[in-house]
């Protein structure tokens, strides 16, 4: 057991947990922030997707004792009041359908327009291939992201 | 044309006049010139709301909470049941509050999900759930304003009497009608009045899901919860010994549990558990038959050429027309076992409390989940309560409740309450498989390449009947011989979207388009053909209707642009299923020797569209389920476990491997039938069939990029 003080969504926190823990496992069983979910666990399917200082990054293969003082962003810490504009594109859109990818395809989306504020269709389909959605909401997820570089 | 319907005492209960309400002073939302009111919580609404029937409570405040009791996986039924609820009301859609029911059995009848089943069974009872309020309101407002009932009109949640100039909302006259016996006998809504059915409403649950809310069963967590992961036994084999002593070494885990052939580690959080998994040192031996998938092939030929059958379906003389044949097609077509893979995890709290015991989390058959507790702990099923989380997909996983009886089992030996997670892993090697299936087929022509004779043999491993004799195209042939050989495989199987028909529509759609180019004939003519047959002179029983296939048959040529552009390579392909027809047309362009698949266009036949929204969710959905798992998903086996153990190598589709897909609904002026399911069958057999006119190669197995055929065409997906 090791002790870690992580930054996430703007605030500190202290946790006790060995140094092998994926930071997945630290927001979900030990902060209590289960918006970003379990699915594979091998960094395939992004249902796991945080930011690192930004970064679009699985945290499901990235051990907490490799965080140390980055940032963090959950889809909690997305935006204050649910209001991030890719947020309220998939709103807009109506995209999920059981939703359960959904936060992770957001963290994705945001963390690629940050970067890319006017994409190309083909750009976005690049990047949102990392993250997979079992129901097939693939068509609203790229409209999706297509609105809120538009509002943006 | 308006319905008179009669009241089910299942679902309508009388309403309580011992609740308790009307002495809150709500908001009063016709008072106040500000528009910023205060919100209530759902909890605060229903405090002092009184229940009009199962579906529906209606508070002072004039809110209304519709309870939605059928588990919501993906399918919209949280959003779509209480949308007919509020039809019938007349509510104001922006003052209704979902709640997700748990399970009741005195209050629900069919509280599941599975057959894309849900509305067809309760759009009847939604309804009159709606008017009997309705009517209740509208009678008490007639007594408190001294007028008759046949002068009030309900819209948008305000009830209003014209010569009297009286209105009010739906809280001011709850306490009156709260005092009222509701009718026996409701006049339901002409459907062209419908204000609320067939508009695109938005998911009940968006802000929530968009935010991180926890809302899954993964998400649910207690104080003093522990946690626990299972290590199964491969199929055929017995736990022989377990050394267990480096898994309890593991920093964070309290307990190891075996029970039957499962151990389970338990521990305070999850990651510990994963650790600790790993390092059970488990000896198995055989019990039954160990299977590799060398041993599948082995019997699927055998019981091809030999294995005794189940007729299911026999009609004329199928010797003598294979006999009087001009020619004989045949085709052996194939597909393999595959996982569910929902994206949220099998997952399942569990807390036994002497002889009772509470369950919490995603399934699609709550009552079963009860049921399994009761069993194991030998209690009655009164005694447990389950409650519906949100499911994160099912596709018919969840109907099992094999994780649910871990839970149970690990909380009664740890006597604590527990959450048991599996991993991607677990649930790939865990069981509860769709069947693997081979099918062969054999068609007999005569001189003018009219289909005389039609026979299916198909052999399924633990999938029962394989086959669905009396659909399409049963009626249409004279001469046919269905039947179907089962294999008692150790290796489980379940129910996965749209049982059986997801194989067996793509090898069907498929062979037909052998047959018709066999026959000379265009696919889709060929297929009018046969069902002119079916409509004028049917042959023994039909499964399907066929004016409603025709329908879809049609509109989908015609939508699809069938046979108009010569540079387009198109596939055809419509099958009925779960009571909806679906027929699809895939087009593929080649551009520069590259065969690109670029657009599906679908048309549906369910009836009465709900939401648009959510039925275009379905269609595209089933359309891309169906296509990732034909294109590229296998599941194969070696001494009894599963070779894909995650996405590294069990593929699933990506957002870029998807066409375009052009939705249309026929409204055929029907009531709304089964949507979760419907659209995915037709697909593998349009994209195989595409594929076919593009380049000369028949796919005749699944999955088409693991066949030789398909390894130099270099197909690919793009949208423009």
């Amino acid at each position: 057991m090791a002790s870690f003080n992580l930054k996430v969504n703007g605030k500190s926190f202290q946790v006790e947990v060995e140094d092998d823990t994926p930071l997945l496992w630290v927001l979900r069983d030990h902060l209590g922030l289960v918006g970003t979910k379990f699915s594979c666990g091998i960094a395939q399917c992004g249902a796991c997707t945080v930011h690192i200082n930004g970064n679009p990054t699985f945290s499901c293969v990235t051990p907490v004792s490799s965080v140390g003082n980055s940032e963090v962003t959950t889809i909690e810490g997305l935006s204050e009041n649910g209001d991030h504009p890719v947020q309220q594109a998939w709103k807009e859109v109506d995209v999920a359908q059981c939703g359960y990818c959904q936060g992770g395809q957001i963290m994705q989306a945001a963390a690629f327009l940050e970067q890319n504020p006017n994409p190309s269709m083909e750009e976005i389909d690049n990047a949102m291939n990392r993250n997979i959605c079992r129901c097939g909401t693939y068509h609203k997820i790229r409209e999706a992201v297509a609105l809120a570089a538009k509002n943006k | 044309m308006k319905t008179v319907t009669r009241e089910s005492r299942r679902d309508f209960l009388k309403i309580a006049s011992t609740t308790a309400g009307g002495l809150f002073i709500g908001f009063n939302w016709f008072s106040c010139d500000s528009p910023k009111v205060e919100v209530l919580s759902t909890e605060e609404v229903l405090a002092q709301a009184k229940p009009f029937n199962a579906y529906l409570s209606i508070s002072p405040t004039g809110d209304v909470v519709i309870y939605s009791p059928n588990p919501e996986l993906g399918q919209n039924i949280k959003t779509s049941f209480p949308m007919v609820v509020a039809e019938e009301l007349d509510a104001d859609w922006e003052k209704v509050r979902v709640i997700q029911a748990n399970l009741d059995t005195e209050k629900y009848d069919r509280q599941l999900t599975g057959g894309s089943g849900a509305m067809p069974h309760s759009w009847e009872r939604l309804r009159k759930a709606g008017a009997t309020a309705k009517y209740v309101l509208v009678a008490a407002a007639a007594k408190m304003w001294n007028v008759p009932a046949e002068e009030i009109t309900v819209e948008n949640g305000i009830i209003s009497h014209k010569g009297s100039g009286k209105s009010g909302h739906f809280g001011e006259f709850v306490a009156e009608a709260a005092q009222m016996e509701a009718p026996e006998e409701v006049q339901l809504k002409d459907k062209k009045d419908f204000k609320i059915i067939g508009t695109p409403v938005k998911n009940v649950d968006a802000d929530e899901i968009y935010t991180g809310k926890p809302l899954f069963g993964l998400d649910f967590y207690r104080e003093g919860m522990m946690h626990a992961m299972v290590q199964r036994a491969p199929f055929g084999m017995k736990i022989k010994s377990i050394d267990d002593g480096a898994a309890r070494a593991v920093s964070g885990i309290t307990d190891v549990v075996q029970f039957g052939n499962s151990v389970a580690v338990v521990g305070n959080s999850t990651w510990p558990l994963m650790k600790a998994k790993k390092l059970l040192k488990i000896e198995y031996e055989a019990e039954s038959t160990v299977e590799s998938s060398a041993d599948h092939d082995r019997i699927f030929q055998e019981l091809m050429a030999n294995g005794k059958s189940d007729v299911r379906r026999q009609d004329g003389d199928i010797k003598s027309a294979f006999q009087n044949a001009a020619k004989v097609v045949t085709a052996e077509y194939q597909c393999p076992f595959l996982a569910h893979s929902p994206m949220e995890p099998e997952n399942f709290f569990a807390h036994v409390k002497g002889d009772r015991c509470e369950l919490i989390g995603p399934t699609q058959t709550p009552d079963r989940a009860r049921q399994t507790a009761a069993s194991i702990l030998g209690i009655p099923a009164e005694n447990v309560t389950v409650e519906i989380t949100r499911l994160g997909g099912g596709f018919g996983r969840r109907l099992r409740a094999d994780y649910v009886d871990e839970a149970v089992h690990i909380s009664k030996a740890i006597n604590a309450p527990v959450k048991v997670t599996w991993s991607r892993e677990d649930e790939l090697t865990g069981g509860a498989y769709r069947p693997a299936v081979r099918y062969r087929f054999e068609a007999a022509l005569d001189a003018n390449g009219t289909m005389i004779g039609y026979k299916l043999r198909g052999v399924g491993m633990n999938a029962g009947n394989t086959t669905r004799e009396h659909n399409f195209p049963s009626g249409a042939v004279d001469n046919l011989l269905i039947e179907t050989v089962n294999y008692e495989s150790s290796i489980t199987t379940n129910a996965w979207r749209a049982p059986i028909t997801n194989f067996l529509a793509y090898a069907e759609q498929s062979f037909l388009d052998e047959v018709a180019l066999e026959a000379g004939k265009d696919p889709v003519a060929f297929r009018l053909e046969l069902l002119d047959r079916a409509k004028n002179n049917p042959v023994g029983q039909l499964g399907y209707d066929v004016d409603r296939m025709i329908g879809v048959v049609k509109t989908a040529a015609e939508k699809g642009n069938w046979g108009k552009n010569p540079d387009v390579k198109q596939g055809f392909s419509v099958y009925f299923s779960h009571r909806s027809y679906v027929a699809q047309v895939a087009n593929i362009e080649m551009q520069g020797g590259t065969p690109v698949l670029k657009k599906i266009t679908a048309v549906t036949d369910c009836g009465m569209v709900v939401n648009p929204t959510g039925a275009n969710h379905q269609v595209r959905g089933g359309i891309v389920d169906g296509m990732g798992h034909a294109m590229y998903t296998n599941l194969t086996f070696e001494n009894g476990l599963p070779k894909q153990r995650n996405y590294d190598s069990y593929r699933l589709i990506r957002l870029k491997e998807v066409p375009e897909i052009d939705t249309h609904f026929i409204d055929s002026g029907y009531d709304p039938t089964g949507l979760g399911e419907p659209a995915l069958p037709p697909t593998g057999g349009a994209i195989a069939n595409a594929i076919f006119a593009a380049t000369g190669r028949r796919l005749r197995s699944q999955p088409f990029i693991e066949q030789k055929e398909f390894s130099d065409i270099k197909l690919e997906i793009r949208r423009s």
